[in-house]
């Protein structure tokens, strides 16, 4: 055995001894022992060598050891002794095992000095974390722990927008639900910050000094819809916007010859800001997005075994949020209905498929996807087959045709698909919500492509017009506003119709449920059309943060008026993960990819638009760069810079070089953290092992002293 | 500064900003919510530290806690003595503990101390029955419940003792990404 065991029984027996002593000196006077009361003492001798609970003095001292350890910034003990020791804990300093520590004044008084010793950030978080009363942490908060950013940021008027309302929609329906109106809210934001990057550099510019254009059309109510007439030589669109400096006096007279004027005023390069200021709202929208996205994958991303479903479901299930009275019976209803099925799912897993099942459960699978896919073909080719013959006819309303149709199938199919996942029998329900989430975004992914090589390439749509691009922007707008529609039609049939239905013709008890998925995809849809459209129509952002208040309230009036809870279990801060993965990786990377090849390759109309003339919207600011190295022969560093790192794309390659190996060097971390909870798990069951046979080994030791006197 | 309020000090109020995860105005919002349920019993006054216990049957009387089978424990986990009544202090701790910016290990913490219905630092098999029998409102049967706890206790006991201790609970709740969501009350 270990030495440092036998040691410890040494020293608990001689323990054990002394203590023995003093009760029966106690018992002699004929009172109760100082140390410990009788009763424990005489039946369990080895209560000592016990943990001790979470007395408050036991907490400071974790706290005590935890803070000393960040100031000597040795978080981990190194992997060596872990393998050839079973008690690492042995080894460490430790305040509870300290003798001359023991009163709570001197662990508290300790606890004070080493936050002090910190740093103002780590001391207010150390501070907030610790898990003492209020009052308590009073006493111990040094005086100003909190830095002054900190206390500038609380000043600034808290805007919670919706707080209530959300509070509204979390209490009567849960986290699930909440985390559709969350991400709402999130993409509200993201629309503002590009409309707002948009308005102060193009468009308020462009506002400020209007181009001497054509006579504009009467104001008919169809623009709204369609985009056309009123507002084609508008703000909204492309066309509208010039291609040279504003505000610059020397504008009217030919390059070369020089400019009198004294003090010009301040020019602004129009083509220039267009372009940087679409870049820079795209790149501002990826941070945010990585961001969102990272913080949400640290939350969810688990290392490690799925097992310990029951136990997760009895301690993490119930939502504590849920504060109306008949949505906490309906969640006990639903817990119970969970539990029932998680015990009889565990007790049948023993029995598994025979090969017979096996094969025609694949069966299902292979035909229902195999149907899915072949309704994506026929929506694809039908979408096709439209846009070619549809431009025959140029009505003004006929524009509104292929939209329509485009939001129908968007709107029907997913309908088809939940009833296909309901037939086949999946695994779990989750996986049920996964596989109809997949067979709707490629549907949706599949039209969006198909519609932007037909933008792109203008064989069929727009090829008549001379500003196409004013054109590819109505036909968005087009498809934005009717996506609004046809949302609101959905909510409308699925919802409050449903109720009728149900509630009149079928005499159910039930209301219809929210459908987070659907819905969410829809949500993830309007903003691919909004980011598609960025370039050619720049006040889209702000249509489509008007389209999302109105949303917002729209679907909340519907969610409280029709639906009831959701009753399948819904895991919500992995689904809010997947979520804003849909957003990221499809949906805004697809954006992305196709502004860079409108902006590399395509080649912008003669006569409209900022980019006249030239031969792609790149030229613009390769053009800027020339002319700034022409003018100013300080910079060349810059037209370096440009040449040799943006030019160039070997740069590419090393950069993704580099992210490749960044990526592979954090999978080989994640798979070292993997072994080390393994043997870390294996370690606890052999100090559980320990402590059994000491315990033991003590009761004997006892034993052996009472048989002794 | 804004500095308008007469209820706190400004020191009182830095350091409740310091020790909770609100910002004053929440604070202060919380303190108006205090006192509703109890007029009379709380001064508008703190800046002399009064010493005001709002009984039980006030706090979980509140909408946010009136109809959580866990209210009871709650309210005795964040108060001084253990019985359920609540001074200014338990009600901040309590409402900071449950906001969403706490972190999960605070949370877990706390959450144990909740489940914990004999507070001998474990739950062992009677806490777990409790616990399943106020979530399914006695719907379960007695074999049933008895079933789940066992089920729970091999799961969740890395140690081996029979019981769950702390760091048992928090490991599980590490697995769980869920918990950070559902143990959050919004006031």
């Amino acid at each position: 055995m270990h030495t440092s065991f036998h040691q410890l029984i040494q020293e608990q027996s001689s323990l054990v001894e002394a203590v023995l002593e003093l009760e029966m000196q106690a018992r002699g006077r004929g009172k109760n022992s100082p140390i410990l009361p009788c009763s424990p003492m005489a039946a369990h001798p080895p209560a000592l060598l016990l943990p001790a609970g979470r007395s408050r003095g036991a907490i400071i001292s974790q706290y005590y050891n935890r803070t000393a350890r960040l100031r000597r910034r040795s978080s981990r003990p190194p992997l060596q002794q872990l393998c050839h020791t079973a008690r690492p804990s042995l080894r460490q300093y430790d305040l509870e095992t300290d003798p001359a520590r023991a009163t709570l004044e001197d662990k508290r008084s300790l606890l004070v000095k080493e936050l002090l010793s910190l740093s103002p950030s780590q001391r207010s978080h150390m501070l907030l974390t610790v898990p003492l009363s209020l009052a308590e942490k009073r006493s111990l908060s040094p005086q100003g722990c909190r830095g002054l950013w900190y206390r500038l940021l609380s000043l600034l008027p808290a805007a919670k927008p919706w707080h209530y309302a959300l509070k509204q929609i979390g209490g009567r329906f849960g986290s699930s639900v909440l985390s559709y109106f969350l991400f709402l809210k999130t993409l509200l934001m993201f629309n503002i910050i590009s409309f707002l990057i948009l308005l102060v550099f193009v468009v308020a510019l462009q506002a400020a000094y209007p181009p001497a254009s054509t006579s504009p059309q009467s104001f008919t109510g169809l623009e709204l819809l369609t985009g056309a007439g009123y507002f084609t030589h508008s703000l909204l669109y492309y066309g509208y916007y010039s291609n040279d400096t504003l505000n610059d006096p020397c504008a009217s007279r030919p390059n070369d010859s020089a400019c009198p004027l004294a003090a010009p005023p301040f020019p602004y390069n129009m083509p220039l800001a267009y372009v940087f200021s679409v870049g820079v709202s795209f790149l501002v929208t990826c941070v945010l997005l990585v961001y969102s996205l990272s913080c949400s994958f640290r939350e969810s991303y688990r290392v490690g075994s799925s097992a310990g479903d029951l136990a997760i479901k009895v301690f993490c299930a119930w939502d504590f949020k849920v504060i109306q009275r008949r949505s906490v019976k309906l969640q006990c209803e639903n817990i119970c209905t969970q539990l029932k099925e998680l015990l009889a799912d565990q007790q049948s897993r023993s029995r598994s498929l025979s090969l017979c099942q096996r094969l025609g459960h694949f069966a299902v699978l292979l035909l229902a996807w195999a149907l899915s896919l072949s309704t994506v073909l026929g929506c694809v080719l039908a979408v096709h087959y439209f846009s070619e013959h549809m431009h025959a006819v140029s009505q003004e309303a006929i524009l509104l045709v292929l939209p329509f149709m485009v939001s129908l199938l968007n709107m029907l199919m997913p309908h088809l698909y939940n009833l296909l996942a309901t037939r086949e029998k999946q695994d779990s329900p989750v996986a049920q919500v996964y596989v109809a989430i997949c067979r709707n975004l490629i549907l949706k992914m599949v039209v969006l492509g198909l519609l932007c090589y037909q933008w792109l390439s203008r064989r069929v749509v727009c090829s008549t017009e001379e500003c196409w691009e004013t054109c590819v922007g109505q036909d968005l707008y087009r498809f934005v506003v009717m996506d609004f529609i046809f949302t609101l039609l959905d909510t409308f049939f699925r919802e409050l119709v449903w109720r009728l239905i149900l509630e009149n013709k079928l005499k159910r008890k039930q209301k219809p449920e929210f459908d987070i998925a659907q819905n969410v995809l829809e949500l993830i849809y309007g903003q691919t059309l909004t980011w598609l459209g960025v370039l050619f129509a720049p006040l889209l952002p702000a249509v489509q943060t008007l389209k999302l208040l109105l949303l917002f309230y729209i679907k909340k009036t519907s969610l409280m008026k029709n639906c009831q809870s959701p009753s399948k279990p819904w895991q919500a801060s992995h689904m809010s993960t997947v979520f804003i993965t849909l957003l990221f990786f499809p949906s805004f990377l697809g954006a992305a990819i196709f502004l860079s090849y409108t902006i590399w390759s395509v080649q912008p109309s003669e006569t409209c638009g900022p980019f006249q003339g030239l031969e792609n919207i790149y030229e613009s600011g390769k053009t800027w760069v020339q002319v700034l190295e022409k003018s100013n022969p300080n910079i060349t560093w810059f037209v370096w810079v440009h040449q040799h790192l943006v030019e160039n794309t070997f740069l590419l390659f090393f950069v993704s070089g580099v992210l490749l190996a960044v990526i592979y060097f954090n999978i080989q971390v994640v798979r070292g953290q993997q072994r080390i909870i393994c043997l870390l798990k294996e370690q606890i069951a052999n100090e559980g092992q320990d402590k059994i046979y000491l315990i033991q080994k003590l009761h004997s030791v006892y034993g052996q002293r009472e048989r002794c006197t | 500064m804004g500095n308008k309020q007469t209820v706190f000090t400004p020191e009182q109020l830095d350091a409740y900003q310091d020790c909770t995860f609100f910002t004053r105005k929440e604070i202060l919002r919380l303190f108006y919510r205090y006192r509703d349920l109890a007029p009379q019993l709380v001064p508008l006054d703190y800046t002399d530290k009064p010493d005001v216990t709002l009984p039980y049957e006030l706090i979980g009387s509140m909408p946010e806690l009136k109809d959580n089978p866990f209210r009871q424990r709650i309210a005795e986990v964040f108060s001084e003595n253990g019985d359920g009544n609540m001074t200014l202090d338990d009600f901040l701790d309590m409402f900071s503990v449950l906001s969403e910016m706490a972190p999960r290990d605070l949370k877990a913490y706390y959450a144990f101390k909740i489940y914990d219905f004999n507070n001998d630092d474990y739950i062992c098999k009677s806490d777990l029955e409790k616990t399943v029998n106020k979530l399914t409102r006695n719907e379960l049967t007695p074999e049933e419940v008895s079933l789940v706890c066992e089920k729970v206790i091999y799961e969740a006991d890395v140690d081996n003792d029979g019981k769950l201790s702390l760091e048992d609970f928090q490991h599980m709740i590490i697995r769980a990404p869920d918990f950070l969501s559902t143990f959050h009350i919004r006031i």
